[in-house]
């Protein structure tokens, strides 16, 4: 196969994302991605609702789809169990995917269709010009809530573990690296990929992840986690999360008699959700934030349990052709 | 079993069997529909059941009732009002006594004519006793009593053997209307297959029934309705939701397409869902949604990579589904919404019918956003309006709304079995590998854009609600290209006009009166012009099943006669629409908003009073 390169994937569209704005390096981070999946280009569809992040399709070079607001995952599904050797990304944001979508977002992640959901939170809404969203902070005061929001928000980590979904990574846009490494492992996990991109807003909600993506404070801020790997961080990657009695702590190696084994290992394909379920609630200031795939266990995909009953009853029907249903069970014949 | 009474040969009957919800009255009826059915007669039925699955016991609320007419005739409704009524319990004869004829026979179960039965049926006293039924043929059948004696050494608990009660009622009219009880053995055998004390129990007392209407001596003679005069062939009993299951399933084989079906369980449309999904072995992708919005939405998905697909809903899910309609005409990829129409607006009347979301297919949506709507108007030609959905949808590339209704889709009447080979070819239109391709690019005449399904090479291009722009679908906010695309969306639909048939008319070519109506209310319509054709009268019908666009020649048929009346089950939306299309012709209205079909009496009636003007 011929190999492609991130040329292949760009659209002759012009990009209008505000300048600054962290989807341009999203936008580039999986344009680079997508030639190393080895895959036609034609069997590439993005599916996006609606919303700043939901322009997306428009600038790659594949299928596209633009819809509705917060029903992509509906639109995926479709598009997934009528062709599944297509390989299908659903573009989203926090308002599409968590306010007007919740309902569809959670119902895919408890299926698990084999799509890849990337979720661009910047905690507001952009589009729409500035009004708080699931996901910001509460108290941030918006046009919409001048007085300060009174919601508590959505932690998009537990609502897809608590979903049952069976992958989650979280990226920065910083990273563009990382980015394009978990695009890569999301699409190899077979189900519903979660990827939740901290994205900044420079226009509604600029800095909003500036403790965790910050130059001054990533090296703290940052738990880059790796499958089997000691969960290290810190600029000397001395520093590390320990297991305290049944919570999370932050230790450093050498200090009051911590030793490097007794760093947790990642071990993302754990079953059990909890370990999963405290990394991705880790924040600053008294934690780093946990980056990379914190979560990928193997489950039946939806795809595959739909696909394999139709071959089942194909291979065990009594009638194959719909002329023989139409004939079939209690007829009469009326003669001339 | 030797008949000891004479045989007296009916050319039409209609029997109504009304029970609690939970007293199987449906099965009970569909039995004696497919008893009659492989006798040859023609029929239609009419089930009428409550929203709740089981309302309160004993009440008026709660009753359930399955209407059946058969004839050795051409049958077109389930029949105005019974002949024959079965009624299960007092509240059953309390919810249908203005609905049996006057002299008819009712058919009690007089064990549960008891105090507290009455009472919940809001009766002081017994009816039976007073002068409410004076002059009806009362047959006071101690059911639960004999039921439970058939089954005293059955060894079924008291529950399941009360459970068989329905059966003695069938027994019974199964001997009035000298009908044999093998077919309904043998559904009982099958239906049981795992449990054959529950089958053994059903047919002792079925025979109990049968041979307790040939010992009393209340029922004189027992009658006989003989075979229909129908079209040779093989026939079947087909239910309007079924038939439009096959027809979507006939429209993929023949279009070479997988069928897909998006949809949430909603009444009374879940028979659809119920059908196809039974039907895997064909090839057909089922998926219950999580809502209505994820049902139309997850179709439009397959659509878009290259399903035939399609949803089905009644009026409150079409309102859910109406900005994902929106998408898929503004994308202009194919597919069918399906709603099966009951009474509102709101929740309304979940299990009744009603002809009112008419506008809503119309126009119930944002912008400017037309759509083709067609709607069935028997239970089996459901099979073909599915089917003719779904050829113009795919040859068009533009979403169809296909109206069905209560009435239609649980209605049942004999079908003559058709071969997919006796429906029109399907060719989609779908742009192929290599060639030179533009999204927004359109076929001259029909102005139908081609699809490029996803993983056709070299293709690729991104669809969405944005407006397009002409020729190449890039997203255009340009001001003259908005206008010409909704005149264009405007214009794609008109055209199909040019591809439909003319609209036929039943009766005569000119004359007094010309009535008009649409969709499921043909039967009756149709009974009643025919019955005032043989009394001579100067009267055609016109009934559509293309709405939108309307057939080209409408507008000529309309000018034939000196009155049109336009009867619908609503407040009159057709007959407003007829007069955007038609300014200047009058129509009259005949709007029936009761959550019941038309009466073939009151339509007669009303006919007769504009003829006579």
């Amino acid at each position: 196969m011929e190999h492609l390169t991130n040329k292949d994937f760009t659209s002759d569209q012009e990009v209008k994302w505000c300048p600054g704005c962290g989807d341009y390096a999203i936008l580039r981070a999986m344009q680079k991605a997508l030639p190393d999946l080895e895959r036609k280009k034609e069997e590439f569809v993005f599916i996006s609702g609606i919303g700043c992040s939901s322009r997306f399709p428009y600038y790659m070079n594949t299928y596209g789809f633009h819809t509705i607001h917060g029903r992509a995952p509906a639109f995926a599904t479709g598009v997934k169990l009528a062709n599944p050797k297509l390989s299908v990304w659903q573009i989203t944001g926090d308002g599409d995917a968590l306010a007007i979508g919740g309902n569809h977002f959670i119902h895919a992640l408890r299926r698990n269709i084999d799509i890849n959901i990337l979720l661009f939170n910047n905690e507001i809404y952009g589009l729409t010009k500035g009004q708080f969203s699931p996901t910001s902070k509460k108290g941030i005061k918006t046009k919409s809530n001048p007085h300060g929001t009174t919601d508590e928000p959505f932690s998009p980590s537990d609502l897809a573990i608590g979903a049952q979904g069976s992958f989650f990574a979280r990226v920065v846009d910083t990273n563009p690296k990382l980015m394009q490494k978990i695009f890569t492992e999301a699409e190899e996990h077979r189900g519903t990929s979660l990827i939740e991109i901290l994205q900044n807003c420079v226009i509604f909600n600029d800095k909003t992840f500036a403790s965790i993506t910050g130059k001054e404070v990533k090296q703290n801020a940052q738990l880059i986690l790796e499958n089997g790997k000691p969960m290290l961080f810190g600029p000397d990657l001395n520093k590390g999360i320990i297991l305290n009695g049944f919570k999370l702590e932050v230790a450093t190696v050498g200090e009051n008699n911590v030793k490097e084994e007794d760093i947790l290992i990642h071990n993302a394909h754990e079953q059990d959700q909890s370990l999963h379920t405290m990394l991705a609630r880790m924040r600053p200031p008294e934690f780093p934030a946990a980056l990379g795939v914190i979560r990928s266990v193997k489950r039946q995909t939806f795809d595959d349990g739909v696909l394999s009953q139709l071959e089942y009853e194909k291979e065990n029907a009594k009638f194959r052709t719909v002329d023989e249903l139409l004939k079939s069970g209690e007829t009469w014949e009326i003669k001339s | 079993m030797n008949k000891t009474n004479k045989v007296v040969d009916l050319e039409k009957v209609v029997i109504k069997f009304a029970g609690d919800s939970g007293d199987g009255m449906q099965l009970t009826g569909t039995q004696f529909t497919d008893t009659s059915a492989l006798l040859g007669n023609d029929l239609a039925t009419f089930p009428d059941y409550p929203a709740e699955i089981r309302a309160p016991q004993g009440t008026v609320a709660g009753v359930s009732g399955f209407q059946i007419h058969i004839g050795r005739i051409d049958i077109n409704t389930p029949g105005d009002i019974a002949d024959v009524l079965v009624a299960m319990n007092p509240a059953a004869l309390k919810a249908n006594k203005n609905w049996i004829k006057k002299g008819g026979t009712i058919i009690v179960n007089i064990d549960t004519f008891t105090k507290r039965d009455l009472d919940k049926a809001g009766y002081e006293t017994s009816p039976l006793e007073d002068s409410s039924f004076e002059g009806y043929n009362i047959i006071q059948a101690p059911i639960t009593k004999l039921t439970r004696e058939a089954l005293k050494d059955s060894g079924l608990d008291g529950k399941s053997i009360g459970r068989s009660k329905n059966m003695f009622a069938l027994g019974v009219v199964y001997w009035m209307f000298n009908r044999p009880m093998e077919q309904t053995e043998k559904f009982l055998q099958k239906k049981f297959a795992n449990n054959p004390e529950v089958v053994a129990a059903n047919i002792k007392v079925m025979h109990a029934g049968y041979n307790f209407a040939d010992t009393i001596e209340a029922l004189p003679s027992s009658y006989t309705v003989l075979s229909a005069n129908l079209k040779p062939g093989i026939y079947r009993n087909v239910m309007g939701n079924q038939a439009i299951a096959w027809g979507f399933l006939a429209a993929a084989e023949r279009a070479r397409k997988g069928l897909f079906l998006g949809s949430y369980p909603i009444t009374p449309a879940s028979d659809i869902l119920h059908e196809l999904a039974k039907h895997k072995n064909l090839g057909v992708k089922t998926f219950q949604a999580e809502d209505e919005i994820a049902g139309i939405c997850s179709a439009i998905g397959a659509s878009f990579a290259g399903s035939l697909a399609i949803t089905t809903t009644s009026g409150p899910g079409l309102a859910l589904k109406g900005e994902g309609l929106g998408l898929a005409i503004m994308a202009e990829l194919p597919l069918v919404v399906v709603n099966v129409q009951r009474g509102g607006p709101s929740t309304g009347l979940p299990t009744k019918t009603e002809q009112s979301d008419l506008m809503q297919a119309l126009y119930g949506r944002n912008g400017e956003s037309p759509s083709v709507v067609l709607a069935s108007s028997t239970p089996g030609n459901c099979f073909d309006w599915a089917y003719m959905s779904s050829k113009i949808t795919l040859e068009h590339n533009t979403p169809v709304v296909l109206l069905s209704d209560g009435y239609l889709g649980n209605g049942a009447e004999p079908w003559k079995i058709k071969s997919t080979l006796d429906m029109p070819e399907i060719h989609p239109s779908i742009a192929i590998e290599g060639e030179e391709y533009q999204p927004y690019a359109r076929n001259e005449k029909t102005l139908a854009r081609k699809l490029a399904l996803p993983g056709t090479k070299g293709l690729e291009h991104r669809l969405g609600g944005l407006e397009k722009e002409d020729i190449t679908g890039n997203v255009s906010y340009d001001a003259e290209n908005h206008e010409k695309m909704v005149g264009i969306r405007a214009e794609k639909i008109k055209r199909i006009a040019n591809i439909i048939p003319n609209q036929e008319i039943f009766g005569e070519e000119k004359g007094d009166l010309l009535v008009v109506g649409w969709g499921g209310t043909h039967g009756s319509l149709y009974s009643v012009v025919d019955s005032l054709l043989k009394q001579g009268k100067k009267i055609a019908l016109c009934q559509f099943n293309y709405i939108n666009p309307l057939p080209k020649n409408t507008s000529e048929i309309f000018k034939q006669y000196k009155q049109i009346i336009v009867c619908e089950l609503n407040s009159g939306q057709f007959a407003n629409y007829l007069r955007i299309n038609f300014q200047g012709t009058i129509f009259q209205q005949y709007n029936k908003i009761q959550g019941f079909p038309f009466t073939t009496i009151e339509l007669e009636s009303h006919f007769k009073t504009l003829l006579s003007k």
